[in-house]
Protein backbone atom coordinates (compact mmCIF):
# COMPACT_ATOMS: atom_id res chain seq x y z
CA UNK A 1 0.00 0.00 0.00
CA UNK A 2 1.12 3.59 -0.25
CA UNK A 3 1.71 4.47 3.39
CA UNK A 4 4.83 6.69 3.17
CA UNK A 5 7.82 4.34 3.38
CA UNK A 6 10.11 6.71 5.21
CA UNK A 7 13.67 5.78 4.24
CA UNK A 8 13.42 2.01 4.23
CA UNK A 9 16.62 0.71 2.61
CA UNK A 10 16.03 -1.36 -0.58
CA UNK A 11 17.49 -4.53 0.93
CA UNK A 12 15.33 -4.21 4.08
CA UNK A 13 12.30 -3.65 1.87
CA UNK A 14 13.15 -6.78 -0.11
CA UNK A 15 13.57 -8.79 3.11
CA UNK A 16 10.18 -7.73 4.46
CA UNK A 17 8.46 -8.43 1.13
CA UNK A 18 10.06 -11.87 0.87
CA UNK A 19 8.93 -12.75 4.39
CA UNK A 20 5.42 -11.40 3.81
CA UNK A 21 4.78 -13.28 0.58
CA UNK A 22 6.30 -16.55 1.74
CA UNK A 23 4.03 -16.48 4.80
CA UNK A 24 1.14 -15.65 2.47
CA UNK A 25 1.74 -18.62 0.18
CA UNK A 26 2.38 -21.08 3.03
CA UNK A 27 -0.65 -20.02 5.09
CA UNK A 28 -2.96 -19.47 2.15
CA UNK A 29 -2.46 -23.05 0.97
CA UNK A 30 -4.39 -24.32 4.02
CA UNK A 31 -7.49 -22.83 2.43
CA UNK A 32 -7.79 -26.05 0.39
CA UNK A 33 -8.75 -27.99 3.52
CA UNK A 34 -11.22 -25.28 4.57
CA UNK A 35 -12.92 -25.27 1.15
CA UNK A 36 -13.29 -29.06 1.08
CA UNK A 37 -14.66 -29.22 4.65
CA UNK A 38 -17.08 -26.36 4.06
CA UNK A 39 -18.84 -28.01 1.11
CA UNK A 40 -18.81 -31.30 3.03
CA UNK A 41 -20.66 -29.44 5.81
CA UNK A 42 -23.42 -28.53 3.36
CA UNK A 43 -22.47 -24.99 2.28
CA UNK A 44 -22.27 -24.33 -1.45
CA UNK A 45 -19.21 -23.04 -3.30
CA UNK A 46 -20.37 -19.42 -3.19
CA UNK A 47 -21.19 -19.48 0.55
CA UNK A 48 -17.79 -21.07 1.20
CA UNK A 49 -16.10 -18.33 -0.80
CA UNK A 50 -18.08 -15.66 1.07
CA UNK A 51 -16.64 -16.95 4.35
CA UNK A 52 -13.05 -16.76 3.08
CA UNK A 53 -13.54 -13.31 1.53
CA UNK A 54 -15.79 -11.59 4.08
CA UNK A 55 -15.01 -13.40 7.35
CA UNK A 56 -11.34 -14.06 6.51
CA UNK A 57 -10.20 -15.54 9.80
CA UNK A 58 -9.37 -19.24 9.62
CA UNK A 59 -10.22 -20.49 13.10
CA UNK A 60 -13.67 -18.86 13.00
CA UNK A 61 -14.33 -20.23 9.51
CA UNK A 62 -13.48 -23.80 10.53
CA UNK A 63 -15.63 -23.45 13.66
CA UNK A 64 -18.60 -22.10 11.70
CA UNK A 65 -18.66 -24.94 9.14
CA UNK A 66 -17.83 -27.53 11.81
CA UNK A 67 -20.90 -26.65 13.87
CA UNK A 68 -23.10 -26.47 10.75
CA UNK A 69 -21.80 -29.93 9.81
CA UNK A 70 -22.83 -31.26 13.23
CA UNK A 71 -26.20 -29.56 13.63
CA UNK A 72 -27.27 -28.21 10.26
CA UNK A 73 -29.07 -24.90 9.90
CA UNK A 74 -30.67 -25.32 13.34
CA UNK A 75 -27.20 -24.89 14.83
CA UNK A 76 -26.60 -21.60 12.96
CA UNK A 77 -26.92 -19.34 16.05
CA UNK A 78 -24.31 -21.43 17.89
CA UNK A 79 -22.09 -21.41 14.78
CA UNK A 80 -22.29 -17.60 14.53
CA UNK A 81 -21.59 -17.14 18.24
CA UNK A 82 -18.60 -19.48 18.24
CA UNK A 83 -17.12 -17.85 15.13
CA UNK A 84 -17.45 -14.43 16.80
CA UNK A 85 -15.88 -15.60 20.08
CA UNK A 86 -12.93 -17.06 18.17
CA UNK A 87 -12.65 -13.81 16.18
CA UNK A 88 -12.39 -11.71 19.34
CA UNK A 89 -8.59 -11.95 19.32
CA UNK A 90 -8.43 -10.11 15.98
CA UNK A 91 -9.88 -7.09 17.78
CA UNK A 92 -6.98 -7.21 20.21
CA UNK A 93 -4.50 -7.39 17.33
CA UNK A 94 -6.25 -4.38 15.80
CA UNK A 95 -5.68 -2.33 18.95
CA UNK A 96 -1.98 -3.22 18.71
CA UNK A 97 -1.72 -2.60 14.96
CA UNK A 98 -3.47 0.78 15.17
CA UNK A 99 -0.39 2.07 17.01
CA UNK A 100 1.92 1.66 13.99
CA UNK A 101 -0.50 1.64 11.03
CA UNK A 102 -2.04 5.07 11.59
CA UNK A 103 -4.97 4.38 9.25
CA UNK A 104 -8.18 6.38 8.66
CA UNK A 105 -11.23 6.17 6.40
CA UNK A 106 -11.34 3.43 3.71
CA UNK A 107 -7.78 2.46 4.56
CA UNK A 108 -8.94 1.63 8.08
CA UNK A 109 -11.66 -0.68 6.72
CA UNK A 110 -9.07 -2.52 4.60
CA UNK A 111 -6.67 -2.78 7.55
CA UNK A 112 -9.45 -4.20 9.73
CA UNK A 113 -10.34 -6.90 7.21
CA UNK A 114 -6.65 -7.91 6.86
CA UNK A 115 -6.12 -8.04 10.64
CA UNK A 116 -5.31 -11.70 11.34
CA UNK A 117 -2.61 -13.70 13.15
CA UNK A 118 -0.10 -13.63 10.28
CA UNK A 119 -0.29 -9.96 9.22
CA UNK A 120 -0.03 -8.93 12.87
CA UNK A 121 2.89 -11.29 13.48
CA UNK A 122 4.94 -10.10 10.50
CA UNK A 123 4.10 -6.46 11.28
CA UNK A 124 5.09 -6.42 14.93
CA UNK A 125 8.20 -8.52 14.23
CA UNK A 126 9.80 -5.58 12.35
CA UNK A 127 11.96 -3.17 14.32
CA UNK A 128 11.17 0.05 12.36
CA UNK A 129 7.66 1.50 11.78
CA UNK A 130 8.00 1.73 7.98
CA UNK A 131 8.81 -1.98 7.84
CA UNK A 132 5.99 -2.77 10.27
CA UNK A 133 3.48 -1.15 7.94
CA UNK A 134 4.99 -2.79 4.85
CA UNK A 135 4.99 -6.22 6.52
CA UNK A 136 1.40 -5.91 7.76
CA UNK A 137 -0.05 -4.85 4.41
CA UNK A 138 1.85 -7.27 2.20
CA UNK A 139 1.30 -10.26 4.48
CA UNK A 140 -2.39 -9.45 4.82
CA UNK A 141 -2.86 -9.07 1.06
CA UNK A 142 -0.78 -12.18 0.27
CA UNK A 143 -2.66 -14.40 2.73
CA UNK A 144 -5.98 -12.98 1.51
CA UNK A 145 -5.19 -13.79 -2.15
CA UNK A 146 -3.84 -17.31 -1.60
CA UNK A 147 -6.39 -18.22 1.10
CA UNK A 148 -9.24 -17.31 -1.26
CA UNK A 149 -7.74 -19.07 -4.30
CA UNK A 150 -7.06 -22.20 -2.23
CA UNK A 151 -10.60 -22.09 -0.78
CA UNK A 152 -12.06 -22.16 -4.29
CA UNK A 153 -9.81 -25.09 -5.27
CA UNK A 154 -10.81 -26.92 -2.07
CA UNK A 155 -14.56 -26.40 -2.45
CA UNK A 156 -14.51 -27.57 -6.09
CA UNK A 157 -12.48 -30.60 -5.02
CA UNK A 158 -14.86 -31.29 -2.12
CA UNK A 159 -17.85 -31.14 -4.48
CA UNK A 160 -16.17 -33.66 -6.78
CA UNK A 161 -15.47 -36.06 -3.87
CA UNK A 162 -19.11 -36.61 -2.89
CA UNK A 163 -19.93 -38.40 0.41
CA UNK A 164 -17.74 -36.67 3.01
CA UNK A 165 -17.71 -39.57 5.48
CA UNK A 166 -16.40 -42.03 2.92
CA UNK A 167 -13.32 -39.84 2.44
CA UNK A 168 -12.87 -39.25 6.17
CA UNK A 169 -13.61 -35.52 5.86
CA UNK A 170 -15.42 -35.53 9.23
CA UNK A 171 -12.20 -36.79 10.83
CA UNK A 172 -10.23 -34.19 8.85
CA UNK A 173 -12.34 -31.46 10.50
CA UNK A 174 -11.57 -32.85 13.95
CA UNK A 175 -7.87 -33.03 13.05
CA UNK A 176 -7.94 -29.41 11.90
CA UNK A 177 -9.21 -28.31 15.35
CA UNK A 178 -6.57 -30.50 16.99
CA UNK A 179 -3.80 -28.89 14.90
CA UNK A 180 -5.14 -25.40 15.63
CA UNK A 181 -5.24 -26.13 19.35
CA UNK A 182 -1.82 -27.80 19.55
CA UNK A 183 0.54 -24.77 19.44
CA UNK A 184 -1.59 -23.01 22.09
CA UNK A 185 -1.06 -25.71 24.71
CA UNK A 186 2.02 -24.14 26.24
CA UNK A 187 1.96 -23.86 30.01
CA UNK A 188 -0.30 -25.03 32.79
CA UNK A 189 -3.28 -22.70 32.28
CA UNK A 190 -3.91 -23.51 28.58
CA UNK A 191 -3.70 -27.26 29.28
CA UNK A 192 -6.07 -26.98 32.26
CA UNK A 193 -8.44 -24.91 30.10
CA UNK A 194 -8.41 -27.48 27.28
CA UNK A 195 -9.07 -30.43 29.60
CA UNK A 196 -11.92 -28.64 31.35
CA UNK A 197 -13.39 -27.52 28.00
CA UNK A 198 -13.36 -31.09 26.66
CA UNK A 199 -15.22 -32.32 29.77
CA UNK A 200 -17.82 -29.55 29.56
CA UNK A 201 -18.41 -30.18 25.84
CA UNK A 202 -18.76 -33.95 26.18
CA UNK A 203 -20.91 -33.88 29.33
CA UNK A 204 -23.31 -31.27 27.93
CA UNK A 205 -23.54 -32.64 24.35
CA UNK A 206 -26.36 -35.16 25.02
CA UNK A 207 -28.54 -32.49 26.67
CA UNK A 208 -28.20 -29.38 24.48
CA UNK A 209 -28.61 -28.73 20.72
CA UNK A 210 -25.55 -29.29 18.50
CA UNK A 211 -23.08 -26.45 18.79
CA UNK A 212 -24.31 -25.18 22.15
CA UNK A 213 -21.94 -27.54 23.96
CA UNK A 214 -19.06 -25.80 22.17
CA UNK A 215 -20.22 -22.41 23.47
CA UNK A 216 -20.57 -23.83 26.97
CA UNK A 217 -16.95 -25.02 26.79
CA UNK A 218 -15.91 -21.33 26.70
CA UNK A 219 -16.74 -21.28 30.42
CA UNK A 220 -13.48 -23.21 30.91
CA UNK A 221 -11.53 -20.10 29.85
CA UNK A 222 -13.34 -17.96 32.43
CA UNK A 223 -12.85 -20.49 35.22
CA UNK A 224 -9.12 -20.85 34.61
CA UNK A 225 -8.48 -17.15 33.86
CA UNK A 226 -10.28 -15.89 36.96
CA UNK A 227 -9.44 -18.74 39.32
CA UNK A 228 -6.04 -19.88 38.08
CA UNK A 229 -2.52 -18.83 38.94
CA UNK A 230 -1.65 -15.14 38.74
CA UNK A 231 1.54 -15.77 36.76
CA UNK A 232 0.82 -15.12 33.06
CA UNK A 233 1.93 -17.94 30.74
CA UNK A 234 2.10 -15.54 27.86
CA UNK A 235 3.03 -11.91 27.46
CA UNK A 236 0.25 -9.31 27.72
CA UNK A 237 0.70 -8.19 24.13
CA UNK A 238 0.82 -10.35 21.03
CA UNK A 239 4.41 -11.40 20.34
CA UNK A 240 5.82 -12.54 16.99
CA UNK A 241 8.04 -15.59 16.68
CA UNK A 242 9.91 -13.91 13.81
CA UNK A 243 8.66 -16.44 11.24
CA UNK A 244 5.28 -14.95 10.50
CA UNK A 245 3.42 -16.47 13.43
CA UNK A 246 2.40 -15.13 16.79
CA UNK A 247 3.73 -16.91 19.85
CA UNK A 248 1.18 -19.57 20.79
CA UNK A 249 -1.10 -19.06 17.80
CA UNK A 250 -2.13 -21.62 15.23
CA UNK A 251 -1.09 -21.97 11.61
CA UNK A 252 -4.15 -20.34 10.01
CA UNK A 253 -5.15 -16.74 9.30
CA UNK B 1 -32.74 -18.52 9.07
CA UNK B 2 -31.30 -19.42 5.67
CA UNK B 3 -27.68 -20.51 5.24
CA UNK B 4 -26.89 -17.23 3.48
CA UNK B 5 -28.19 -15.16 6.39
CA UNK B 6 -26.17 -17.26 8.84
CA UNK B 7 -23.01 -16.87 6.72
CA UNK B 8 -23.43 -13.11 6.37
CA UNK B 9 -24.27 -12.54 10.06
CA UNK B 10 -21.15 -14.46 11.09
CA UNK B 11 -19.05 -12.46 8.61
CA UNK B 12 -20.43 -9.15 9.89
CA UNK B 13 -19.74 -10.14 13.51
CA UNK B 14 -16.13 -11.12 12.76
CA UNK B 15 -15.47 -7.97 10.73
CA UNK B 16 -17.02 -5.74 13.41
CA UNK B 17 -14.71 -7.23 16.04
CA UNK B 18 -11.69 -6.47 13.84
CA UNK B 19 -12.87 -2.94 13.06
CA UNK B 20 -13.76 -1.98 16.63
CA UNK B 21 -10.15 -2.70 17.58
CA UNK B 22 -9.07 0.28 15.45
CA UNK B 23 -11.47 2.60 17.27
CA UNK B 24 -10.93 1.87 20.96
CA UNK B 25 -8.01 3.18 23.01
CA UNK B 26 -5.35 0.67 23.99
CA UNK B 27 -6.02 1.16 27.71
CA UNK B 28 -9.33 -0.71 27.33
CA UNK B 29 -7.67 -4.08 27.12
CA UNK B 30 -4.37 -3.72 28.92
CA UNK B 31 -4.86 -5.48 32.19
CA UNK B 32 -3.90 -8.99 33.19
CA UNK B 33 -7.37 -10.42 33.65
CA UNK B 34 -8.73 -9.35 30.24
CA UNK B 35 -5.67 -10.60 28.39
CA UNK B 36 -5.79 -13.92 30.27
CA UNK B 37 -9.41 -14.48 29.27
CA UNK B 38 -8.80 -13.54 25.63
CA UNK B 39 -5.74 -15.82 25.49
CA UNK B 40 -7.58 -18.80 26.96
CA UNK B 41 -10.87 -18.32 25.07
CA UNK B 42 -9.61 -19.79 21.75
CA UNK B 43 -8.03 -22.68 23.69
CA UNK B 44 -11.38 -23.53 25.34
CA UNK B 45 -13.40 -23.22 22.12
CA UNK B 46 -10.96 -25.22 19.99
CA UNK B 47 -10.78 -27.96 22.64
CA UNK B 48 -14.59 -28.04 22.81
CA UNK B 49 -14.80 -28.25 19.01
CA UNK B 50 -12.18 -31.02 18.95
CA UNK B 51 -14.12 -33.03 21.56
CA UNK B 52 -17.48 -32.64 19.79
CA UNK B 53 -16.09 -33.37 16.32
CA UNK B 54 -14.25 -36.48 17.54
CA UNK B 55 -16.65 -38.12 20.00
CA UNK B 56 -20.18 -36.78 19.51
CA UNK B 57 -22.50 -38.55 17.07
CA UNK B 58 -25.93 -37.67 15.76
CA UNK B 59 -28.38 -36.56 18.44
CA UNK B 60 -25.57 -35.62 20.82
CA UNK B 61 -24.73 -39.17 21.92
CA UNK B 62 -21.11 -40.07 22.60
CA UNK B 63 -19.73 -42.54 20.05
CA UNK B 64 -16.37 -44.10 19.32
CA UNK B 65 -15.85 -44.49 15.58
CA UNK B 66 -13.16 -44.05 12.92
CA UNK B 67 -12.70 -40.40 13.95
CA UNK B 68 -11.04 -41.50 17.21
CA UNK B 69 -8.47 -43.57 15.31
CA UNK B 70 -7.84 -40.64 13.00
CA UNK B 71 -7.28 -38.20 15.88
CA UNK B 72 -4.89 -40.62 17.60
CA UNK B 73 -2.78 -40.58 14.43
CA UNK B 74 -3.11 -36.78 14.19
CA UNK B 75 -1.76 -36.38 17.73
CA UNK B 76 1.23 -38.60 16.98
CA UNK B 77 1.97 -36.52 13.86
CA UNK B 78 1.67 -33.28 15.86
CA UNK B 79 4.14 -34.67 18.40
CA UNK B 80 6.46 -35.29 15.44
CA UNK B 81 5.95 -31.63 14.42
CA UNK B 82 4.20 -32.48 11.17
CA UNK B 83 2.75 -29.71 8.99
CA UNK B 84 -0.94 -28.75 9.35
CA UNK B 85 -1.90 -30.07 5.89
CA UNK B 86 -0.17 -33.42 6.55
CA UNK B 87 -2.05 -33.83 9.85
CA UNK B 88 -5.44 -33.07 8.28
CA UNK B 89 -4.81 -35.29 5.23
CA UNK B 90 -3.54 -38.19 7.34
CA UNK B 91 -6.63 -38.04 9.56
CA UNK B 92 -8.90 -38.20 6.51
CA UNK B 93 -6.95 -41.13 5.05
CA UNK B 94 -6.98 -43.06 8.35
CA UNK B 95 -10.73 -42.60 8.84
CA UNK B 96 -11.43 -43.47 5.21
CA UNK B 97 -9.31 -46.63 5.37
CA UNK B 98 -10.80 -47.76 8.72
CA UNK B 99 -14.30 -47.40 7.25
CA UNK B 100 -13.40 -49.08 3.95
CA UNK B 101 -11.96 -52.04 5.88
CA UNK B 102 -15.02 -52.13 8.14
CA UNK B 103 -12.83 -51.87 11.26
CA UNK B 104 -14.67 -48.81 12.64
CA UNK B 105 -17.85 -47.10 11.47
Amino acid sequence: MTTPQTALAPERRRDVLRQSWSVGVATGAYGVSFGALSVAAGLDVLQTQALSTLMFTGGSQFAFVGIIAAGGLAAAPAAIATAALLGLRNGLYAIQNALFLGVRGPRRVAAAQLTIDESTAVGIAQPEPAAQRLGFWHTGIAVFLFWNLATLAGSLLGNALGDPRRWGLDAAAAAAFCALLWPRLRGRDPIATAVLAIFIALLSAPFVPAGVSVILSAVAALVVALGGTQRPDRPDRPTSDGHGHLVGEGPLP
Amino acid sequence: MTMWIAVLLACVACFALKFVGYLVPESWVSGGRTSRITTLLPVALLAGLLAVQTLVGSGGSLVIDARVGAIAVAIVLLLLRANFIIVVLAAAVVAGVLRALGVMA
